[in-house]
C-alpha cells in the first residue's frame, strides 16, 4: 500500500527521529512510503492564534501537495485535527488511526521492555477521537510494562501559544500532569503528539526527573 | 483596563489556599457530574434538543420576546425593556422606590451582578440583601462571585466561619459543623424574608408562550424571595426566553445534572403573572439586553448566548480549576467567561481572555446545550487580532514571516536552516519565549532535519527490509 507522510514542520524540524521511526514502522508494515518534499506546514498554529486566513492558505497549500495522494499519514493528532476541521483532511489519518483502522491491525510486532506510561492527548481524545488505539497498539508490544496516568485525560497545559501567552497557567497544568507522571514511575512517557511531549520532557529535562519522553511511533518501531 | 488575564491568573495561582479550596470543589461537582450524565441512555439527544431549542430561539428572538411581553402583561404581570445596565437598574430602583422599599432582598443572579445592581440601588438608599447563602458569603466578605453556580467557591469552611463570626452572628461561636454555620445565615435571612416588601431575582427561563418565568435554586431561599414579597422584579437577560412551555421539559433535564450534578433540582420555581390571594401582589420583567444584540449578530460567536449558567464548563476547565473566577474579572468566569465577556462589553475590554484556553476541548465535551466553545475563543482570537491588534507588532510579523516561509519549499526549507542556526523566524517566533524558559528547557535544533534524512537515506531494498530502529529518548 503506497502512503505519503505528513511529517509536519515540528517534526521534520525539532523531532526528526519521529519521522524516522513512522517510515521505519510503515514500511515494515507492508507500506511503501513517499514523502512530497513540497510539503511544508498544516497552518494550525496561525489557525489557532488568530491568524485564520494565513492558516487557511497553508492548509489549502497541504491540499495541493499532497493531491495525488490517495491516503496521508502523520504522526501529530492535532495537525491531522486541524486539517479536517478546513476540509483537508480526506484521506489523511493520524497514525494509530491509520495502523488500527487501514491496516487493521493492534500488533505492529514492536518490543519495547520498559515501563511506559501514555498521555492520551487532548486533541487525539477530543477532536479526532482516536479512543483507546493507541493504548490497544501498546499492548501488543513485546515486554512493555504499561502503566496507567492517573489523571489521564486532562490537558498538559500546552496549547500551542497558550505555553508562553499564558505561560503561569501552563505551568500549574504541567506541575500536575508531572506529579502523575512521576508517580507511575515510569522510564519513558509517550503521546501521540510531539507538542505535549515537547513542553512535558522540556520540564522533565529542566527538573533532571530521569523520565524519558518518546513519540508513540518510535516505541512502535522499536524491535 | 487591567493588565488581563495572564497576569490576574498569576496572582490567583500564588495563593496556596486557593488552589486548594479550588482543586477540591471542582473535582467533587465534576466527579458527581460525570455519574449522573452517564445515568441517561439518551443525554446526547437530550443535549442535540437543547442546542436546538436555543438556536430557535435566538434566530426567533425579536418575535418570541415579543410573544413573551404579551403574555407575561396578560396574566397580570409588567415588561419593562432596557437596552443597559443603567436603564435596567433605574428601572428596578424606581419600582422599589415607589414603594418606599428601603431594603430588598434578592434571588441569586447574575444578570443583576452584571449591571451592578446593588451599587445601583444603594446610590438611591435602597439595601440589597443576598439571600444565597454564596452571594451572602461574598457581600459580608464585600467580594465579588468566582463562580457561576458557587459563587463563594473560593472560600473555604473556616473562612465562612470567621467570617459569620465577625458579621451576621457577631459574638458566637459556631462551631465547626456545617450545619451550624449554614444556621447562622438562616437566622439572618429568615427575618428578611418576613419583613422587606420588595423582592428581586433574575430568570433561569422565560417561556414565551405562557409568560411563565422559571428559577431554579438549591436552598429554597429563592422560592422564600418570589413568594413572600408584595412586590417581585425579575430581571431576566433576552436570550433567556424559551419558545414553548415543552421546552422546559428539556432544560429542567440537563441544567441540574449539569450544574450540581444532581438528578432533579431541589427548588424549581415557576412563576405566571399574579394571582389573587397567592404571592406577590405585583410582578415585573425587565428584559435586559446589555450587549446581548451585538453578540447576536456575530454568526460564530452568537451561540455563547445559548449558555445556561450551569457551570459544568468551569468544573472541567483545567484552567479555571487552577486560577478561579476572579482571574477572569467578569461575572461569567471560566471557559463560557472567556467567549461571553469579551462579546458582552467588547472586545477592546477584554483582549485577552480568548487566549485564556489551552484549546483541550474538555468544556464543549460537557456543555449541555452543545457550545462550541473552544472554535468560539480562536474565532474570537482572530477577531482580535484583525480589529484591536497592530500589524506592525512583533507577533503579527512574526506569523506574517512564518506564514511566507511556510508557504513555498525554498522558503521553508530556508527557515529550518535558520533555525538550526538559531536564527530565523522559527527561532525569533518567540516573543514570549521567557515563558517557555523561565521554567522549560527548550528541545535542542538537530543538525539534520527529517528531510534531510530521507534525501540522503539509501534506498533499501523496502517494503520490509527496513534496519532495526534504535530509540533515541528525549528529555533524559
Amino acid at each position: 500500500m503506497r502512503v505519503a507522510l505528513f511529517v509536519t514542520c515540528f517534526n521534520d524540524t525539532l523531532f526528526p527521529q519521529t519521522g524516522r521511526a513512522v517510515v521505519e514502522l510503515l514500511e515494515r508494515l507492508g507500506c511503501e512510503v513517499d514523502f512530497p518534499e513540497g510539503q511544508t506546514c498544516c497552518g494550525q498554529m496561525h489557525g489557532n492564534s488568530g491568524y485564520q486566513r494565513d492558516g487557511e492558505a497553508l492548509a489549502r497549500r497541504f491540499q495541493r501537495v499532497f493531491a495525488e495522494y490517495e491516503t496521508v499519514v502523520s504522526p501529530s493528532a492535532s495537525c491531522v485535527a486541524y486539517l479536517r476541521e478546513q476540509g483537508a483532511g480526506e484521506g489523511v489519518y493520524e497514525l494509530t488511526e491509520f495502523i488500527c483502522d487501514v491496516l487493521g491491525t493492534d500488533d505492529v510486532g514492536a518490543t519495547f521492555p520498559h515501563r511506559v506510561t501514555m498521555h492520551p492527548t487532548c486533541h487525539s481524545l477530543r477532536l479526532l477521537r482516536v479512543g483507546d488505539r493507541p493504548r490497544r497498539l501498546l499492548e501488543r508490544v513485546r515486554g512493555i510494562d504499561l502503566v496507567d496516568l492517573p489523571d489521564a485525560r486532562e490537558c498538559c497545559g500546552f496549547g500551542g501559544t497558550f505555553a508562553v501567552k499564558n505561560a503561569d497557567v501552563s505551568m500549574a497544568m504541567l506541575t500536575d500532569k508531572l506529579r502523575h507522571i512521576l508517580d507511575t514511575r515510569a522510564e519513558v512517557c509517550t503521546a501521540a503528539d510531539n507538542s505535549c511531549l515537547m513542553h512535558i520532557g522540556g520540564a522533565l529535562r529542566r527538573q533532571r526527573a530521569g523520565v524519558r519522553v518518546m513519540h508513540l511511533a518510535e516505541i512502535l518501531a522499536t524491535t | 483596563m487591567s493588565a488581563g488575564f495572564p497576569a490576574a491568573a498569576r496572582a490567583a495561582l500564588g495563593d496556596a489556599q486557593l488552589r486548594r479550596n479550588l482543586g477540591k470543589a471542582t473535582t467533587t461537582i465534576r466527579t458527581k457530574r460525570a455519574n449522573v450524565v452517564a445515568e441517561l441512555p439518551d443525554w446526547e439527544a437530550l443535549r442535540d434538543a437543547g442546542e436546538a431549542i436555543k438556536a430557535r430561539a435566538m434566530a426567533t428572538l425579536p418575535e418570541q420576546l415579543e410573544r413573551l411581553e404579551a403574555s407575561v402583561a396578560r396574566a397580570g404581570g409588567q415588561v419593562h425593556w432596557a437596552r443597559d445596565a443603567a436603564e435596567a437598574n433605574a428601572t428596578v430602583a424606581a419600582i422599589a422606590g415607589g414603594h418606599g422599599a428601603r431594603e430588598v432582598i434578592k434571588v441569586k443572579s447574575i444578570a443583576t451582578d452584571e449591571i451592578e445592581l446593588n451599587r445601583a440601588l444603594e446610590a438611591q438608599g435602597i439595601t440589597a440583601i443576598e439571600t444565597d447563602l454564596a452571594e451572602l458569603i461574598n457581600q459580608l466578605a464585600h467580594d465579588t462571585s468566582s463562580h457561576i453556580l458557587v459563587p463563594a467557591i473560593h472560600r473555604n469552611r473556616a473562612e465562612i466561619k470567621g467570617l459569620f463570626e465577625r458579621t451576621i452572628a457577631r459574638g458566637q461561636d459556631l462551631g465547626w459543623e456545617a450545619t451550624a454555620i449554614a444556621e447562622a445565615a438562616r437566622r439572618h435571612l429568615r427575618e428578611k424574608f418576613l419583613s422587606v416588601p420588595v423582592a428581586v431575582s433574575g430568570a433561569n427561563f422565560g417561556v414565551a408562550e405562557t409568560g411563565t418565568v422559571v428559577v431554579v435554586e438549591s436552598e429554597g431561599n429563592g422560592r422564600m424571595c418570589t413568594t413572600l414579597p408584595e412586590v417581585l422584579i425579575s430581571v431576566m437577560g433576552i436570550e433567556k426566553v424559551l419558545p414553548e412551555w415543552r421546552d422546559l421539559e428539556v432544560f429542567l433535564q440537563l441544567l441540574p445534572r449539569s450544574s450540581t450534578g444532581e438528578r432533579m433540582n431541589p427548588y424549581t420555581s415557576l412563576w405566571t403573572g399574579v394571582r389573587g390571594g397567592d404571592g406577590p401582589k405585583e410582578f415585573h420583567l425587565v428584559l435586559l439586553d446589555n450587549g446581548r444584540t451585538d453578540v447576536l449578530a456575530d454568526e460564530v460567536g452568537r451561540q455563547a448566548l445559548h449558555c445556561i449558567r450551569c457551570s459544568a464548563c468551569l468544573n472541567v476547565c483545567p484552567v479555571y480549576s487552577r486560577t478561579g473566577g476572579h482571574a477572569y474579572e467578569s461575572v461569567y468566569p471560566g471557559p463560557i467567561g472567556a467567549i461571553l465577556t469579551p462579546q458582552l462589553r467588547g472586545l477592546d475590554q477584554a483582549p485577552t481572555l480568548p487566549w485564556a484556553s489551552s484549546l483541550c476541548g474538555a468544556c464543549y465535551e460537557v456543555c449541555p446545550v452543545k457550545i462550541d466553545i473552544p472554535s468560539v475563543l480562536i474565532h474570537l482570537r482572530g477577531r482580535v487580532v484583525r480589529e484591536q491588534k497592530s500589524k506592525l507588532s512583533p507577533e503579527a510579523l512574526t506569523m506574517q514571516a512564518v506564514g511566507r516561509a511556510f508557504s513555498s519549499q525554498k522558503g521553508y526549507e530556508r527557515a529550518q536552516k535558520l533555525a538550526q542556526a538559531g536564527r530565523g523566524p522559527l527561532a525569533r517566533r518567540a516573543p514570549g519565549l521567557k515563558g517557555w524558559t523561565e521554567m522549560r528547557d527548550l528541545p535542542d535544533v538537530p543538525r539534520e532535519t527529517f528531510r534531510q534524512w530521507w534525501r540522503d537515506r539509501p534506498r533499501g531494498p523496502s517494503p520490509g527490509g527496513a534496519t532495526p530502529h534504535t530509540p533515541e529518548g528525549r528529555g533524559t
